[in-house]
């Protein structure tokens, strides 16, 4: 029989580290866009909280500490690092994304001047704390950012761009170590 | 020559340097400007026009005379200013602009001729006879012009952009700047506080004045010192904010590493930053301007202020001797400063006749003027006239003032004027002119230091209040309150030249001639003369000849009005303005998980838009694309084919109200589609003309997946956006992109299914999945889809696998079809395919052309009531026979090529537009047919196959005598997809 | 320049594309008739005080925006999503 095997997003380009900032992908992790469908946004947060203990995100928010639950744009949520309870469906639109975007966390101190150089986000402890997630440009890129912890944050763009996004971060981290050497 | 005892410089540190080649050594803390005065270098280049000697003006960024290149070879760096350009060990400068050499330069020349070279000579010289300008006048003038010369090969440097955000953006970082900071900063709102220079301070580290009791350069260093233990604050030395933008933003030019010999790796050169901030306020400071007055150019002549900073700051004096020229009380510190640090001063020469100088141990000239200079490469006397006659002085140094210009720029960078102040005699900022930007300090007139650490205070707290943070006054430290007494004085008269604008060579003369000859307003006065058209943009010059038009033209400076201010306010390079937008950071690189694959099969790569496909694979013995594109096309005809077609768009449709979305967006029913089933949709714009084609598949009741064109991919999305949300926001139907997480393999050729077969855990079969039809499959425990669907006319399937396994399956898949006797083929191939089919692409639907002009007017459905472009396709100018419509073309005569975008025309006719019939879209050679094809718009053309039309290419010269045929030039009745 | 998206807060334009005339929410219905569809289709005041104009969140949240400003001084009065708020 045929065998298939699984290629990461940014299979070959990473984990790398440039002064004190670390870049490493999280492969693996289950995404799922949840809609809800015309006025089933209550059931729909309902069976969130039951099925996977997230609370519904508001905008610009993620919820959740190991799977969580990321607002994703005007339309719908992102759950990520779970699979989705098939109960979801009833009252949303349920769609697999797992190979559809490239995950990296950026970490360490200065983790916030390098997307510095490439979001024009704010990403100032005031306005964007932890959980805060945006769907924002990424040089040249639609992309989401999510604090994950302080000196932590989660950056996604489409797969096709794991490349360009490594080579951008990668620039931008070099610039940084440089810069505060 | 340096002077014990003063300046804020390391004497321990010795930095060695050369200047045209010549060795000196200057120190720690020196700019480039310091050190070659302190070994009293004054020649330091020549003027744009007349190639006069030029020495150091200023001590700031407004310099318009020491341009310099530095370093050598690839990185050079020309139009530097030396006045800005930090000192470092190794540095290697060289003046611009001279030829042979800056002492002997042969273009000075131009200076003999210059009562020829007056104002407006280039515009009444160069204009006849009409055919000399491109060969003869513009060659020379380019020679001759321009300022240092880019190094020819790439800039290796590395520039980059970042983003900065702040609640308070405090532009200058002086006695204004940094009151406002500490003010802001106590009250805990994100302060940014950015400073051209590389040392905080401002005018602190020039004067010798004191603040709070101590020296204003320790007050500036304590206060710095205070701003550094703030977290919320944040100090950009270094950093020139060039332009004041919408809604808060500014653009900022961050120097991070021309003042060292080495850039460490990875290091930018420069950063350009846009600085988002709720409030700014400008603390940028005054500019001091000159007096025009006869051979006010020569090398030695200065500017007061920077007479002082080289002094106070660097610990160098200009001159050996120096003469001071002024209209106000402020330049008076310049002669006492000089005489307290023991230097030689020849004169203080004031032109009022009411000036009062106290305990002055130099003569002093009270309404004198300085009405002619000597020294050809460097002041060596100037003559005086006053009261008390006329006389000649030696001196080596004038230090000239005819008053300060409140930095007003940025708050004019939204098309705001400044106000004229007649009691400075200067133009100072209006309010307002920039929303959410004050000014404080000397930049809004304010011309004491008391009065500039109040008035920072001051607008920092009205700025906290705006923000909604609360501030505190803190007590001011105490500091000089001495009037600034002026007495506007422009211009000493007289029969020589004197000049405004130094680096475009502007006299008064030219001002008053532009006058003169009717050019009275102040922009056209500005672009007639070149006044203040320089790197510098007049920043000393351009107040006096508003002054001097408003003379000659009998109105005063405030009805003359200004020129247009615009960023930047400093030069900025284009490097930092396009960092990261040269090379492949200019846009994003898209790469399909067969990439690798493809890369190992030496496939060379074509760009789709951002998208990178292969164009063909070549094997073993091939020499040109068209023998691997031919080899491929029959290979799909006979066996069979494997192609990546992941880039296609994808969006996943889900909800009750899916299909009448669909029927919605595309001009056919698809709310009748049949679970299972798949149809080709075609999608119009509102205003009728088609936006893009593809194929949709029925998942579910309630779920269907939309295919796009590559190319329009994102437009779809974006149109889909807005028709749900703006449109028919009452539908309940959401949808997805899933373009990236899926990979997708077209398997074509009548071989494709015993392909598949070999691959998938269940079979499939006609009656399993028919022509048109979709089912899930798994490959290998991987659940995928499968569609039956075809772009090439073959009995041909795309098959879709999440894209963590697609390097996987495309493996598998060439492997498979290579045992089939096929293999992997390319774009070319693929749209070879197509074009024998007749199938289109955005080669045909670019934009103009309707569902009328590609014989798809059928598919305007008439039994449904309303759809995206439904009235508008209606129009008659959209259905008229004589549009030109969809046609095939083969070469008829001699001439076998057929070029794409040739236009039509009927044998016998002009090939001139009025004639024109129409164009050719795609092109190929047909290896199944034996024959180039091509695809076209022709008038009426449905009507007119087998007449005979030309296709004329202008451009490459090449006519095609052809024959209209139907676009689908391969198996028109399909026979073979269902086979 | 800043656009607020009623969902994002304060953003930079650069996430945003300009898609025209906000008159592009108000569709005709099917058959209103040509004169109607024209002036739908293209024509469209030009004040030069206030306008509303359609942005799209392109690179954010892909929500489309109705932004009130002034193409004069480009103050930006007021921003509301457009969802919901057609003919």
């Amino acid at each position: 029989m045929v065998k298939l095997t699984a290629k990461s997003a940014a299979h070959g380009l990473l984990p790398l580290t440039i002064g004190t900032v670390q870049v490493t992908e999280v492969a693996d992790l289950t995404l799922t866009a949840i809609a809800p469908y015309k006025g089933k946004a209550a059931q729909a947060a309902q069976a969130l909280t039951s099925a996977h203990g997230l609370d519904w995100p508001q905008p610009k928010r993620a919820t959740g500490n190991g799977p969580h639950a990321i607002w994703f744009g005007h339309q719908h949520i992102l759950l990520t690092g779970a699979q989705p309870d098939p109960g979801l469906a009833k009252s949303c639109a349920v769609t697999d994304q797992t190979d559809a975007w490239v995950v990296v966390d950026v970490a360490g101190q200065g983790a916030r001047d390098v997307l510095s150089r490439l979001t024009p986000a704010d990403m100032r402890d005031g306005a964007f704390a932890l959980l805060d997630t945006a769907r924002t440009e990424i040089q040249h890129m639609q992309g989401a950012i999510t604090r994950m912890d302080p000196d932590r944050y989660r950056v996604m763009v489409f797969r096709s761009m794991a490349r360009t996004l490594v080579h951008d971060l990668q620039t931008a981290m070099e610039s940084v170590a440089s810069l505060s050497a | 020559m340096r002077v014990d005892g003063k300046g804020l410089i390391d004497r321990d540190t010795c930095l060695n340097f050369t200047f045209d080649g010549q060795a000196f050594s200057g120190l720690k803390g020196d700019t480039l400007a310091s050190a070659l005065l302190a070994n009293d270098v004054r020649l330091v280049g020549r003027s744009f026009k007349y190639h006069r000697p030029r020495g150091i003006m200023t001590a700031g960024s407004e310099e318009p005379n020491a341009l310099m290149t530095i370093r050598r070879g690839d990185t050079k760096n020309p139009n530097t200013r030396a006045t800005v350009q930090a000192l470092y060990d190794g540095l290697v400068a060289d003046s611009q602009n001279a030829w042979p050499s800056l002492k002997f330069d042969v273009m000075e020349l131009n200076d003999l001729a210059a009562p020829f070279l007056s104002a407006g000579f280039y515009y009444k010289t160069f204009m006849w006879p009409k055919a000399f300008w491109e060969k003869l006048y513009e060659p020379i003038i380019r020679r001759a012009a321009g300022l240092g010369a880019l190094a020819p090969s790439y800039d290796g440097d590395r520039y980059e952009k970042a983003f900065a955000h702040c609640d308070l953006l405090i532009i200058g970082a002086g006695p204004a700047g940094l009151m406002a900071a500490v003010t802001a900063g106590r009250a805990g709102v994100d302060v940014i506080l950015a400073d051209e220079s590389p040392r905080m301070g401002g005018r602190c580290l020039d004067e010798t004045v004191e603040i709070g009791g101590m020296p204003s350069y320790e007050w500036a260093a304590e206060t710095l010192s205070d701003l550094e233990g703030m977290a919320n604050v944040r100090l950009m030395p270094n950093t020139t904010v060039t332009g004041a933008y919408d809604q808060g933003d500014f653009g900022a030019l961050t120097n991070n590493a021309h003042h060292l010999a080495d850039c460490p790796a990875g290091m930018p050169m420069e950063t350009f930053w846009r600085i988002a901030s709720k409030r700014a306020i400008l603390c940028g400071g005054a500019l001091e301007r000159q007096i025009a007055f006869p051979s006010n150019d020569r090398p030695g002549v200065m500017t007061a202020s920077a007479v002082r900073s080289y002094l106070n700051r660097y610990g160098v004096s200009p001159g050996r001797k120096v003469t001071v020229f002024c209209n106000n009380d402020d330049a008076h510190r310049t002669a006492q400063d000089l005489a307290d640090a023991g230097v030689a001063v020849a004169a203080l020469i004031d032109t009022r006749d009411d000036a009062v100088v106290d305990q002055a141990d130099f003569p002093v000239f009270t309404g004198g003027r300085v009405t002619a200079t000597s020294g050809r490469l460097g002041l060596k006397d100037i003559t005086v006239e006053h009261a008390g006659g006329k006389r000649v002085i030696n001196t080596d140094c004038l230090a000239v003032s005819g008053g300060w210009n409140p930095s007003v720029h940025l708050t004019c960078h939204m098309n705001g004027r400044p106000t004229w102040d007649p009691t400075l005699a200067s133009f100072v900022p209006t309010p307002g002119a920039v929303p959410g930007l004050t000014v404080a300090g000397s930049a809004a007139g304010h011309m004491s230091t008391a009065a500039c650490l109040a008035s920072g205070q001051a607008e920092a707290l009205a700025a906290l209040k705006d923000i909604g943070a609360k501030g505190a006054a803190i007590d001011l430290p105490s500091a000089d309150d001495a009037p600034y007494a002026i007495t506007p004085f422009w211009d000493v008269g007289g029969t020589g030249r004197a000049w405004l604008d130094f680096q475009n060579d502007v006299t008064t003369k030219d001002v008053r001639q532009a006058a003169k000859e009717n050019y009275r307003s102040v922009e056209h006065m500005k672009r007639y003369t070149t006044q203040g058209m320089a790197t510098d943009q007049g920043k000393n010059s351009n107040v006096a000849a508003l002054a001097i038009l408003a003379d000659a033209t009998g109105r005063g400076i405030p009805e003359t009005g200004t020129t247009t201010f615009r960023p930047p306010y400093v030069p900025v390079a284009i490097a930092a303005l396009g960092a990261g937008g040269h090379g492949s950071g200019f846009a994003p690189q898209r790469f399909t998980t067969s990439h690798a694959a493809t890369d190992e099969r030496k496939a060379p790569m074509i760009e789709a838009g951002l998208w990178y496909r292969p164009s063909y694979f070549p094997e073993k013995g091939e020499r040109t694309w068209r023998e691997s594109c031919d080899r491929e096309v029959n290979m799909v005809r006979s066996t069979v084919g494997v192609c990546d077609v992941s880039t296609l768009g994808k969006i996943d449709i889900k909800g009750p109200d899916a299909g009448a979305f669909l029927d919605f967006v595309y001009t056919n029913m698809f709310s009748t589609l049949k679970v299972g089933k798949v149809r080709y949709g075609l999608m119009l714009r509102e205003d009728g003309h088609v936006l893009d084609d593809g194929t949709t598949a029925r998942i579910a009741e309630d779920h269907f997946v939309m295919t796009t064109t590559t190319a329009a991919a994102g437009q779809v999305m974006v149109h889909l956006d807005f028709v749900q949300q703006c449109l028919r926001p009452e539908l309940d139907v959401s949808f997805v992109s899933t373009t990236e997480h899926w990979a997708q393999f077209a398997v074509a050729g009548p071989k494709s299914r015993d392909v598949l077969n070999a691959v998938l855990q269940s079979p499939i079969s006609d009656e399993t999945l028919p022509y048109m039809g979709w089912c899930d499959v798994a490959i290998g425990g991987v659940a995928g889809r499968l569609f039956r669907i075809s772009f090439s006319g073959e009995h041909a399937y795309e098959i879709a696998v999440p894209a963590r396994f697609g390097d996987s399956l495309f493996r598998v898949l060439v492997d498979q079809a290579k045992a089939h006797g096929g293999g992997a083929y390319g774009m070319e191939a693929l749209n070879v395919l197509r074009i024998e089919k007749g199938f289109i692409t955005h080669a045909e639907i670019h934009g103009r052309t309707t569902a009328f002009d590609i014989g798809m007017q059928r598919m305007l459905s008439p039994k449904k009531d309303d759809f995206i472009g439904k009235a508008a396709a209606a129009r008659p100018g959209l259905m008229d026979d004589d549009r030109e419509q969809l046609v095939g073309l083969k070469p008829a005569g001699a001439v076998k090529q057929i070029m794409p975008g040739a236009h039509i025309f009927e044998p016998g006719k002009d090939p001139v537009r009025v004639n024109d019939q129409g164009y050719v879209t795609s092109v190929c050679y047909s290896p199944t047919v034996e024959s180039v094809l091509a695809l076209a718009f022709l008038k009426d053309g449905r009507t007119r196959h087998g007449d005979t039309v030309m296709a004329v290419d202008h451009m490459r010269g090449v006519t095609t005598e052809c024959i209209v045929c139907d676009p689908v030039f391969f198996d028109p009745q399909g026979g073979r997809l269902r086979g | 320049m800043k656009i607020d998206c009623p969902l994002c807060g304060t953003r930079d334009s650069r996430e945003f594309s300009y898609r025209g005339d906000a008159t592009y929410l108000n569709r005709p219905a099917a058959d209103a008739g040509a004169e109607a569809w024209d002036d739908y289709l293209h024509n469209r005041d030009n004040p030069a005080d206030r306008t509303d104009d359609l942005w799209h969140h392109g690179m954010g949240c892909g929500a489309w925006v109705v932004v009130t400003r002034s193409p004069a001084s480009h103050e930006i009065f007021a921003t509301r999503l457009a969802k919901g708020t057609g003919a």
